[in-house]
């Protein structure tokens, strides 16, 4: 029984990590942008399907994952410009049906170019589970952890020692100060829809190898950071990062001792409950601090 | 001014009715059973979009999970139909009834929620009553659905045709337009509009903001469970698949193509995105040889982006760039934004 419980709570963490990649990346936009992205799970799921066809090439796994992640990161900004940009302005029910539009589009892509099939990739690095505690650890779940580890540090240290990294922090603190500073919005949106291609892309070709790949895998997998995301309370990195790894950790959890089929229904229970009783997010405590 | 401004507005409504009246004749004339079948969903989405239309466009609250309402409606009447052998009228009218006590309930907490997060609660609300339906087991019939529902008949006669069920459909849009004509042009109309304007200022013109946002939540929930058990009864089957996510983003689109608080943006919306869907599925075909539904959903994608960006308030307002002169313009402009 002990060793099912670690096994389920490896599986979870992982899961965890890549719906806390997934949420940072929500959160940063909604908070510069006030646009709740619903096109993240598929940049997510674009990542994963143009690793697997880089891979087919014969590229190393880690130009692979390097590629893939600037590709969609080129291809978040240019979305950025080509809709968001443009519609500067509009109301915030406007922007979400692009953000759907764009999902779909991005959805209807992916199934033209890489059709109906399962795709998978492989590990990382070669080598089968290390045994922990008496439960089987997937050598890829490390890298996973290790990427939501590169991530957090990274964005710390471009937050609080650049320039840029700055002028994101106050835009996120107050839009309408950081413009007085003479900090352009604009170029901040720009920048954080080609940060979230960018960490989508590594987040889904990071899980690829173990949960693999289809089309339409992109819009639960958003909804689901959008879950982890409100537990935080929508606005605050750590909050987000926290909320993840829990919904993933209930997630395996309740799928593994109760039913599978009842996995998603329980992170739409939890969605609701945050969103009515705790609107401000499970973790309030740290809720003073943004980002 | 005023007076002169509101026999306009009404005599441009009769033109309407009109041409609704003409709807309801044309059929007599053509016989098609895909025209006919076309404009039923036509009009069924055109009823939820109505009652859309009035939470959205004029109370101003977003709902990304009416496809849940509408399927809610559905399942009752199938349920109670084939398992509990009721009359089907009886049925169709516990398919409105239920989705609109759920409304009820779910309500009065939900709306406290603004905008964003509101679209965030509807969304979860609608992908759980979706899991439900696939999960059902015995009740629902899974993701296979139930099947053998009974035609609708009131007394001995029997909607049992594409014709029959297009004229009652059409017929229960028309009450339907006319009830929310004289609905918005009374003072609960304008108090709606006055929430989606400011909720503050409504407050303190002392209109009780949460019960009117939750009547017209349960209006709009009664509508599309009857537009739900319309077609169940339509089908004679029902699975989950038609009232997922998506069902109740291209509700939302209907009601924002049509233009949020305009008479008559949610049937224009219905027709627009029905249409639309039907002939990229004959186009695309004929443009790109071989080209399979991919390019179809990419292109409606881009047509939903394009319109958002270049034309927000609907296709009701496009309208207005060549008939009204700038100085009215300017002033409806003001109306409508919210």
């Amino acid at each position: 029984m002990g060793e099912q419980l670690l096994q389920l709570l490896f599986t979870g963490l992982t899961l965890g990590s890549i719906y806390s990649i997934i949420a940072l990346t929500l959160v940063t936009t909604f908070n510069v942008t006030g646009i709740l992205n619903l096109a993240q799970g598929e940049f997510v799921v674009i990542g994963a399907l143009l690793a697997v066809s880089l891979q087919g090439t014969g590229m190393p796994i880690i130009a692979v994952f390097i590629v893939s992640v600037i590709l969609v990161a080129i291809l978040g900004g240019l979305l950025e410009r080509l809709t968001i940009y443009r519609a500067r302005g509009a109301s915030n029910l406007s922007m979400l049906i692009i953000t759907i539009g764009l999902s779909i589009s991005l959805r209807g892509l992916a199934l033209l170019i890489w059709g109906t099939e399962t795709y998978s990739l492989p590990a990382f690095s070669e080598g089968g589970s290390k045994i922990v505690g008496g439960a089987a650890l997937n050598p890829q779940s490390i890298w996973i952890f290790a990427l939501v580890a590169v991530t957090l540090t990274g964005l710390y240290g471009f937050l609080g020692h650049t320039f840029w990294g700055k002028a994101v922090k106050a835009s996120v603190y107050n839009q309408t100060g950081a413009r007085l500073q003479g900090i352009n919005l604009n170029t901040i949106s720009f920048l954080a829809f080609v940060a979230a291609g960018g960490l989508g892309a590594a987040a889904g070709v990071s899980i690829a190898p173990i949960t693999m790949v289809t089309y339409d895998m992109g819009f639960m997998l958003g909804v689901k950071g959008f879950v982890a995301a409100a537990i935080g309370g929508l606005s605050n990195v750590g909050g987000a990062v926290i909320g993840g790894i829990l919904l993933g950790i209930l997630e395996s959890f309740s799928s593994g001792l109760i039913s599978s089929g009842l996995k998603d229904a329980i992170s739409m229970i939890i969605l609701l409950g945050v969103l009515l009783f705790r609107p401000e997010g499970i973790i309030g405590a740290i809720r003073e601090r943004k980002i | 001014m005023n007076e002169r401004h509101g026999y306009k507005m009404k005599l441009k409504n009769h033109r309407g009715f009109i041409l609704l009246l003409l709807l309801l004749i044309i059929p007599l004339v053509a016989e098609s059973n895909y025209l006919y079948s076309t404009l039923v969903i036509i009009g069924l989405y055109a009823i939820i979009v109505q009652g859309l239309g009035i939470l959205m466009g004029y109370a101003g609250q977003v709902s990304f999970g009416h496809a849940a309402f509408f399927g809610l409606g559905g399942y009752t009447a199938a349920i109670l139909t084939t398992r509990f052998h009721w009359p089907t009228l009886l049925a169709l009218f516990a398919s409105a009834i239920l989705p609109g006590i759920i409304a009820g309930l779910i309500g009065r907490q939900t709306l406290k929620l603004r905008e964003l997060y509101l679209a965030l609660a509807t969304l979860s609300f609608g992908i759980l009553v979706h899991i439900f339906f696939n999960e059902g087991g015995e009740l629902t019939g899974g993701p296979s659905g139930m099947s053998g529902i009974p035609n609708l008949s009131i007394g001995s006669f029997e909607f049992d045709s594409d014709q029959k069920f297009y004229m009652l459909v059409w017929l229960v849009l028309l009450m339907l337009l006319i009830g929310i004509y004289n609905l918005v042009h009374s003072r609960t109309g304008r108090a709606l509009c006055s929430i989606r304007e400011s909720e503050y200022a409504a407050e303190n013109a002392g209109i009780d903001c949460a019960r009117l946002k939750l009547q017209a939540f349960v209006f709009s929930a009664l509508l599309a469970g009857l537009a739900g058990g319309l077609y169940a009864f339509y089908v004679t089957f029902i699975s989950p698949s038609p009232f997922s996510f998506h069902t109740s983003v291209q509700f939302v689109l209907m009601a924002v193509i049509g233009g949020l608080g305009t008479f008559w943006g949610p049937v224009i919306g219905a027709v627009v995105v029905v249409a639309l869907n039907e002939l990229l599925r004959e186009i695309v075909p004929l443009l790109i040889p071989g080209a399979g539904g991919e390019y179809q959903i990419i292109i409606y994608g881009v047509i939903l982006v394009g319109l958002m960006i270049f034309q927000p308030k609907g296709l009701s307002g496009i309208g207005q760039y060549f008939r009204i002169p700038l100085k009215k313009q300017l002033k409806t402009d003001v109306k409508i934004r919210g």
